[in-house]
């Protein structure tokens, strides 16, 4: 397993938001954390990139404990996050923006091919590589913090939220993104609100509910369950 | 108010406004780098920019650079003002890092809040301030008299004397390398990442705690260069609470030029500078620090960003 979460707690001061999570992630899959508002899917993220601290249990990385790494060490060791609500560096350009997702990388030829992926993957940040982020719209940010995450060429991808806030055709285009990025070697870890999308989308998915994961199962078999499509498809 | 007075003496005080302007601005970027990235006021800064001065002194006193020698020869000048510089930058940047790692850090990794870092910087300036003045006898020290001033080329009415050539000379260039540095390098992105965004910044992988020691570092270099400016001005005197006035001018024109901008210290500095000076003319000597602090409410009236108003994060070559 490339990720292994077991029994992970976090609190935020004495609340608890995260009650003893246990989730993996293999190599190549997209794996999505489904659930409502306030049920502890951000905070598993951040935990997972060392912003939050674990109040119990661990996280393994390539067998390796990374519970008490520094955040800044698991993006050398290849876990990178576009976080929620974009978080696009607002005062800076397209291109600085994509620097910064390459900053813990010296190989300047492997940076610049790695950015012409990206605009690759999102001409429409090829021609805006010198307007500052603040001055987009949410679509082409939420695409500036994907390209971002993928400069630091990855070996797990975290996507919180990445359809937030976007045109209905603008998401299927960012899952289908997401599919090519899969595809072309990276393990994602996906926290979505649409759930339809993410789970037919994803290899694996789990379902977290005030804290704790209800259910898990492959991304079919949710879809065709029906307690998920009460709570998160919309359909009775 | 004697406007003729200010008008007959316009290019000079205009002149040493922005001489004096230009220290302001580099002991503020200090200000406004730590603000930047920390959001802290970091008020012992003022005694960075004290014991780089004292610094320069007891070096050149070591080597016998004397108060009230005659003016030295060019040779003799230029290797004061080397080792002067040196010894100021080393001395104010290790007291700058080091006041982060003893006074700031402990309170960081504790999540500390806002008011007990600010009482923190106050208790720290206070310490510093107090320990030089047990150990200088509380006296003022005048500096050697490494330089004569006097006016090198005229146009016009306007005199300018070597001092002033120098310290504004000096000051753009290291504005300007500083400027460059924060824009272009990727240490800078860095700094300005944290500043806009620290989580997102840790993200990307960048460690704050390395960030928070660089822009100690630069502030604590700045002040010391500040400071060796400020002593090869005529005035110059070394005195243990010499950083209190400096520094909550410099702060002053952090905030007057926008906190958290670069450039706005600069424009900052040099603005409080020049009005100080245009106080002394109108109203004589006795008012210029009343000038300055006058002006600094009125403009936060009307704007209460600052001039610039724009956080290090956005400021954009």
């Amino acid at each position: 397993m490339l990720l292994e979460i077991e029994n992970m707690t976090v609190a935020y001061g004495r609340i608890e938001a995260l009650h003893g999570i246990s989730l993996t992630v293999g190599e190549g899959e997209i794996v999505s954390l489904i659930g409502a508002n306030g049920a502890g899917k951000t905070t598993t993220m951040r935990a997972i990139s060392g912003i939050r601290p674990l109040a119990g249990g661990s996280i393994r990385f390539e067998g390796e404990d990374i519970s008490k790494l520094r955040a800044d060490r698991r993006v050398v060791q290849g876990i990178a996050q576009s976080p929620e609500g974009r978080g696009c560096f607002p005062g800076m350009t397209v291109v600085e923006n994509l620097e910064m997702g390459a900053y813990t990388r010296r190989d300047k030829a492997g940076i610049t091919a790695d950015m012409n992926r990206v605009y690759g993957l999102f001409p429409r940040l090829a021609e805006r590589k010198k307007q500052v982020a603040g001055t987009m719209s949410g679509g082409e940010q939420q695409m500036l913090a994907v390209g971002r995450a993928l400069m630091a060429r990855p070996k797990l991808l975290l996507l919180d939220e990445p359809s937030m806030g976007l045109a209905p055709m603008l998401i299927q285009q960012i899952f289908d993104i997401i599919v090519e990025i899969n595809q072309q070697g990276v393990t994602v870890l996906l926290v979505e609100q649409n759930a339809q999308q993410a789970l037919s989308r994803s290899h694996r998915a789990y379902v977290l509910e005030t804290g704790r994961i209800v259910k898990s199962g492959t991304g079919q078999e949710l879809l065709n369950d029906s307690s998920i499509k009460d709570a998160y498809l919309g359909v009775a | 108010m004697d406007v003729a007075g200010l008008l007959r003496d316009f290019p000079e005080l205009t002149l040493t406004g922005l001489e004096q302007g230009a220290i302001y601005a580099l002991v503020a970027l200090g200000y406004t780098l730590v603000y930047g990235v920390l959001k802290l006021i970091n008020f012992a800064h003022s005694e960075v920019f004290m014991i780089g001065s004292f610094a320069a002194l007891w070096t050149w006193q070591g080597l016998g650079f004397v108060y009230d020698a005659e003016a030295a020869p060019l040779g003799s000048f230029l290797l004061a003002v080397l080792v002067g510089v040196i010894a100021a930058a080393g001395a104010s940047a290790l007291t700058a890092v080091t006041i982060e790692r003893v006074a700031y850090r402990p309170l960081r990794k504790r999540n500390a809040p806002p008011l007990a870092f600010l009482i923190t910087a106050i208790g720290a300036s206070f310490v510093l301030a107090e320990g030089i003045g047990v150990y200088t006898h509380r006296a003022p020290y005048g500096m050697p008299r490494l330089l004569q001033p006097e006016v090198v080329f005229q146009l016009g009415g306007w005199k300018f004397t070597n001092t002033q050539l120098i310290v504004i000379t000096v000051t753009l260039l290291a504005m300007v390398a500083l400027d460059q540095f924060v824009s272009r390098s990727r240490l800078g992105r860095g700094i300005r990442a944290v500043a806009q965004d620290p989580d997102t910044s840790a993200l990307m992988g960048v460690n704050k705690d390395r960030v928070i020691f660089l822009v100690f570092l630069i502030g604590g270099l700045m002040a010391g260069v500040a400071a060796l400016l400020w002593n090869i001005l005529p005035i110059g005197v070394a005195k243990f609470n010499m950083g209190f006035l400096i520094g909550l001018k410099a702060f002053a024109a952090a905030v007057l030029g926008g906190i958290g901008n670069l450039r706005g210290a600069l424009l900052g500095g040099l603005l409080l500078g020049v009005a100080e000076n245009y106080a002394v003319g109108l109203f004589g000597t006795d008012w210029k620090d009343f000038v300055g602090f006058v002006l600094l409410v009125v403009l936060l009236m009307f704007r209460p960003t600052g001039l610039l108003g724009e956080s290090l994060g956005r400021a954009r070559a």
